[in-house]
């Protein structure tokens, strides 16, 4: 065990250009995965946040008692995909179309009578989102007899979910794709150290060392390079992250990190590539030697 | 020790380099194996540490059967055998020691020991004083006691000796040739091709002699033969 790790660390001052190249390589290939994937999580978290002011608006025709209106109120809160229900009279309606839309605050002023209708406004639990789901809900609400018209932006609801599918398929398959491009190029560098190493591998051979004991440092090499890549890739992440934020002058302030387990998991992913490139390159070159 | 039965051995592109050879060496024995290039000293060679295998008969080493052999196996194999080529063979970058010691490592041998198991064999191979020293800092004989020194290390049945001289000069020479009876008196089989032909002169020892990938001479069959008529 103390030799493998030897022999495997040994690559490393034998061919140090070999070495750096490859770590950087990993490392590149997983910084820009995990650009990708820093985008794909910032643009989920701005996607939650609109999805939590997805709203139904539902318009109540003029006259309903109020004790219908609390009834209702009571039973759309009960819905499961429902987060908060909440009741706006036709005095509010007013009060706040006065406040949003400076520009008419004339207009409003002079009415001899408030043309607003009171409204329920629904807002959805999360997850609940989709286009879906929220025409159910909808289509549920609809159904009470002093609702008079439902709205609830259709459209840009189902944009936001399409736009949801696509960054997750894109990331995807640029995840894959680079992750192949890192494995390719990790067997590229082991079929070299491979070359450079013939005549050491070939006098191994000679003297009895086993198959295993001649691949096992090179996978710990492999595994180690991916490591470190990792690392390297976390770093440029980081740096990458904190140049966005702070640069933005305050637009992107709110741009989130990976957190701990996706750290872990860049790592890990890391070290099988590092693995899976020199396993693959080893088994083909080593026959060769 | 070893055991050929009408080995026949082809080439992918079609050339025999054996036809049909037949010998057996028993323990304690030297044998020098000689002939031309390319009469098939070499392959015997390969054959005998299973860097290949037979394409027709059986080759028995030290009791593996060499066609027959799994990865492991080979291994296994190569730990009872010492094998020396002309070239040397060792790594640039290690010193006398650590080539010796490599071949330790590598069969997982214990740590504790090889320090000591690496300096009997330097003493054994005359080179003691120079156990610190790299490869290009020795002499073509000194290299090729470093890679007796290898070979010995595992303590091995059988050494294989393939033109272990071809590079080295006149005294030179005599040195690693005596080394080589020396660890044959001390029981250690050797099989040593070579086309020096003063070199098999000199000595008594059983030798085979190899044409065009037969085998045309062998002095123990050749003597038992004219003892019988």
């Amino acid at each position: 065990m103390k030799l493998l790790t030897r022999e495997a660390l040994l690559s490393f001052k034998r061919a140090p250009l070999l070495s750096v190249l490859s770590v950087t390589t990993i490392a590149f290939s997983l910084f820009t995965v995990g650009l990708f994937g820093l985008v794909a999580i910032n643009l989920r978290e701005a996607l939650k946040g609109l999805e939590e002011r997805v709203e139904i608006v539902a318009y109540i025709f003029r006259g309903t008692p109020s004790e219908t209106i609390a009834i209702a109120t009571q039973d759309i809160s009960a819905f499961p995909e429902v987060r908060e229900v909440n009741y706006v009279s036709e005095e509010e309606a007013l009060r706040r179309a006065r406040a949003d839309l400076v520009e008419f605050r004339d207009a409003y002023r002079d009415l001899q009578v408030n043309p607003l209708p009171a409204s329920i406004e629904v807002r959805m639990k999360e997850g609940y989102g989709d286009a879906a789901t929220v025409g159910r809900v909808a289509e549920r609400l609809k159904g009470f007899g002093f609702i008079d018209d439902v709205r609830f932006g259709r459209e840009w609801v189902q944009k936001l979910d399409h736009l949801r599918n696509l960054t997750g398929l894109v990331g995807l398959v640029i995840g894959l794709a680079f992750a192949a491009v890192a494995v390719v190029i990790i067997g590229v560098t082991i079929r070299l150290t491979i070359l450079q190493r013939a005549r050491e591998i070939s006098i191994m051979r000679l003297v009895g060392a086993t198959d295993w004991f001649i691949r096992g440092p090179f996978l710990l090499e492999g595994a180690l390079k991916g490591l470190l890549g990792g690392l390297l890739s976390l770093v440029l992440c980081y740096a990458g992250y904190l140049l966005f934020r702070d640069r933005s002058g305050g637009t992107l302030s709110g741009l989130i990190f990976f957190r701990p387990q996706e750290l872990v998991l860049i790592i890990v992913f890391g070290v099988l590539i590092g693995l899976g490139g020199s396993m693959v390159s080893v088994g083909r070159h080593l026959r060769h030697v | 020790m070893i055991r050929f039965t009408n080995v026949y051995k082809a080439y992918p592109n079609g050339a025999m380099a054996l036809k049909d050879v037949t010998f057996h060496v028993s323990k304690g024995e030297f044998v020098f194996l000689t002939g031309h290039s390319g009469a098939g000293k070499s392959t015997i060679m390969k054959l005998l540490f299973a860097e290949q295998g037979p394409s027709g008969g059986e080759v028995r080493v030290s009791g593996y059967n060499v066609s027959m052999l799994k990865a492991d196996d080979v291994a296994r194999l190569r730990r009872r055998l010492g094998v020396v080529f002309q070239d040397f063979r060792l790594l640039e970058d290690r010193t006398a020691e650590e080539n010796v010691a490599f071949a330790l490592e590598v069969t997982g041998a214990r740590t504790d020991t090889i320090a000591a198991r690496v300096m009997r064999v330097l003493t054994q191979v005359g080179l003691s004083s120079k156990s610190r020293a790299y490869p290009r800092e020795l002499s073509g004989g000194e290299q090729q006691r470093v890679a007796i020194a290898r070979a010995l290390v595992n303590d091995p049945a059988i050494l294989l000796a393939d033109e272990p001289t071809g590079n080295l000069d006149e005294r030179a020479t005599r040195g690693v040739f005596q080394l080589l009876r020396d660890i044959n008196n001390g029981g250690t089989v050797v099989v040593m091709a070579t086309h020096d032909l003063d070199l098999v002169r000199q000595t008594v020892y059983r030798t085979i002699e190899m044409r065009d990938g037969s085998l045309v001479y062998d002095s123990d069959l050749d003597e038992a033969a004219a003892e019988a008529t």
